[in-house]
């Protein structure tokens, strides 16, 4: 599998805060890398950092390089809002548009590139809801306010408002956390679905979901990438004693 | 022992004592509402809707009627809130999303110091810089070019309802973009961050998660501008000409409530002429607590919905 996405020395400052260290690591294509860690270890941080969420924040600096296929993505000629069209995001909190219909909430993101026709905005619509399996659940409403979705169908309407734009990559900030057991579970069959044609990063708490989703896992802490591997040998045989000892539950 | 109770007595006087403060404003506004309508009542009993929708307004002749002062009222304050809105709208949005920081906090320092400023004085620059100035330069330029149309015909006065409606702009444009700056900060992270995510510019952000987010607390905002500008006295009564007509034209002197009430309260002798003048004042205090009670539930209605968590 060819590299996707590769970190090289990243180093992220808060003001005075060093919040990332040094991390260098390769992402494949069409696979599914998870990030664990402790709170604060930031991983959160690196991946905000791979779609240019940053730019947001005064305080915060990026130094390194991330490359995106053959593009520096903190490169000055590179705009940022292409780059974040390639690299769609998903959130810890489902975070839907609350003052559009399901469907205007699936469209948003693809609206942005122009006009388009009513039957295309259907289309699109459709084949992304059914992507997330959520098209069964809410045809007959698409109407309606997306607040009226329980939780766990906002954050599948959330995956499916970021895949319509037909990105690249998916950046996952703990997609579940906020999520029952069955919605859960429904978040993960769908990641494994989604990595057929989409590269797919995931940070998360919960290490059993790590193991679950994850190709690869990379283990954070205290701002620095102790180990990356494949995620079997990292939860069976780590090669760090701290990896041991957080997968163990002797920390974090 | 002692101590105790007597801490106790405190609690209880300081209860009651504050109960007394905030029940007796209550009560003061129900005597002042009460009493408006008692001493209106001679001219509500004699001329009942007429004097709303009439327009004969002679002192001499007894005879009393509000409209063209209702309508000199309404008219200015939309016309201000119509021109004032977009501006104050987008300086918060300046303020809040675009600027950097510390421009941001000293702009909006700045508006802020304009709601300090006493209205007299913005009469005082009304009278004598800014109504010269509309008359010699900006009332010919819309004659001229506008003139075909009903709003801009007649002769350039300075002192019109184009005065007015410029002067209470300026006023009510500090408490629509503090309000809208308020509104706007609490927009939450999470909904600029879902748009950013999906690619969209500064521009499309603001219009895909920060306005409709904000859209009814900026309502609140506006409508409380609206009643700022209904009840302004001094500033509008200094340009806007005092001449109870009702004239299509905004090159025309017009009138308002708060206006006529100051102006003739000093030197109303009959009865029916206070009364009257009461009057006014009653329907001046129906309209703007109307407004202000729409604009709070509107604002009420936004804040429930930001304590019940990020959406």
């Amino acid at each position: 599998m060819s590299t996707k996405i590769r970190l090289d020395n990243l180093n992220i400052h808060f003001g005075a805060n060093h919040a990332v260290k040094d991390v260098s690591m390769e992402v494949a294509e069409n696979s599914v890398t998870a990030i664990i860690g402790p709170s604060g270890c930031g991983k959160s941080t690196v991946l905000r950092s791979i779609n240019r969420m940053h730019d947001m924040t005064p305080s915060a600096r990026v130094t390194g390089c991330i490359m995106l296929d053959d593009t520096d993505i903190y490169s000055r000629s590179v705009d940022p809002v292409a780059i974040r069209r390639r690299v769609g995001m998903v959130f810890q909190k489902p975070n839907p548009f609350p003052a559009m219909s399901i469907h205007d909430n699936v469209i948003a993101g693809y609206k942005l590139n122009g006009v388009l026709k009513k039957g295309d905005a259907d289309e699109i619509v459709e084949s992304s809801l059914k992507r997330v399996a959520l098209w069964d659940e809410v045809k007959d409403r698409l109407k309606r306010s997306a607040m009226e979705l329980s939780g766990g169908q906002q954050q599948r309407l959330c995956i499916a408002r970021t895949i319509a734009v037909k990105p690249e990559v998916i950046l996952m900030d703990e997609p579940a956390s906020a999520l029952d057991p069955i919605s859960t579970l429904k978040i993960e069959e769908l990641i494994e679905e989604l990595k057929e044609r989409y590269t797919i990063i995931i940070v998360t708490h919960n290490m059993q979901q790590a193991a679950r989703v994850s190709d690869v896992t990379a283990f954070f802490y205290l701002g620095e990438m102790i180990e990356m591997g494949e995620t079997r040998k990292i939860f069976t045989n780590p090669e760090k004693k701290q990896t041991e000892d957080y997968i163990t539950g002797r920390f974090g | 022992m002692d101590k105790t109770a007597t801490r106790k007595n405190g609690d209880g006087i300081f209860r009651a004592l504050t109960m007394l403060f905030a029940f007796s404003i209550l009560i003061i506004l129900l005597i002042m509402a009460g009493e408006m309508v008692w001493e209106s009542l001679p001219s509500l009993r004699k001329f009942g809707w007429g004097f709303i929708t009439g327009s004969d307004w002679d002192a001499v002749q007894g005879s009393f009627a509000a409209l063209p002062y209702l309508y000199g009222s309404i008219v200015s304050s939309i016309l201000a809130i119509l021109l004032a809105t977009p501006l104050s709208v987008g300086t918060a949005l300046f303020i809040t999303e675009l600027a950097p920081h510390k421009v941001g906090v000293v702009t909006a320092s700045l508006v802020e110091l304009l709601a300090a400023i006493p209205s007299v004085i913005y009469g005082l620059w009304g009278i004598l810089v800014m109504t010269p100035w509309l008359q010699t330069t900006i009332e010919p330029f819309l004659i001229k070019h506008l003139g075909f149309l009903p709003f801009f015909q007649g002769a350039p006065y300075g002192v019109s309802m184009l005065a007015a409606v410029f002067i209470l702009m300026i006023m009510i444009i500090p408490i629509i973009t503090s309000i809208t700056k308020e509104v706007l900060l609490a927009v939450p992270q999470s909904q600029k961050e879902a748009a950013f995510a999906l690619g969209a510019t500064r521009w499309e952000m603001i219009r895909m998660a920060v306005i409709p987010y904000g859209r009814s607390g900026i309502l609140g905002a506006v409508i409380l501008g609206l009643g700022r500008a209904i009840g302004e006295t001094m500033a509008v009564t200094m340009v806007i000409g005092n001449t109870p007509q009702i004239s299509l034209s905004l090159l025309s002197p017009a009138y308002t409530m708060p206006s006529v009430i100051a102006n003739e309260f000093a030197e109303a002798t009959s009865k029916l002429h206070t009364a009257s003048l009461m009057e006014i004042g009653l329907i001046l205090l129906v309209v703007t607590l109307v407004i202000n009670f729409m604009a709070r539930l509107l604002l009420w209605s936004v804040t429930r919905r930001w304590k019940g968590g990020t959406p």
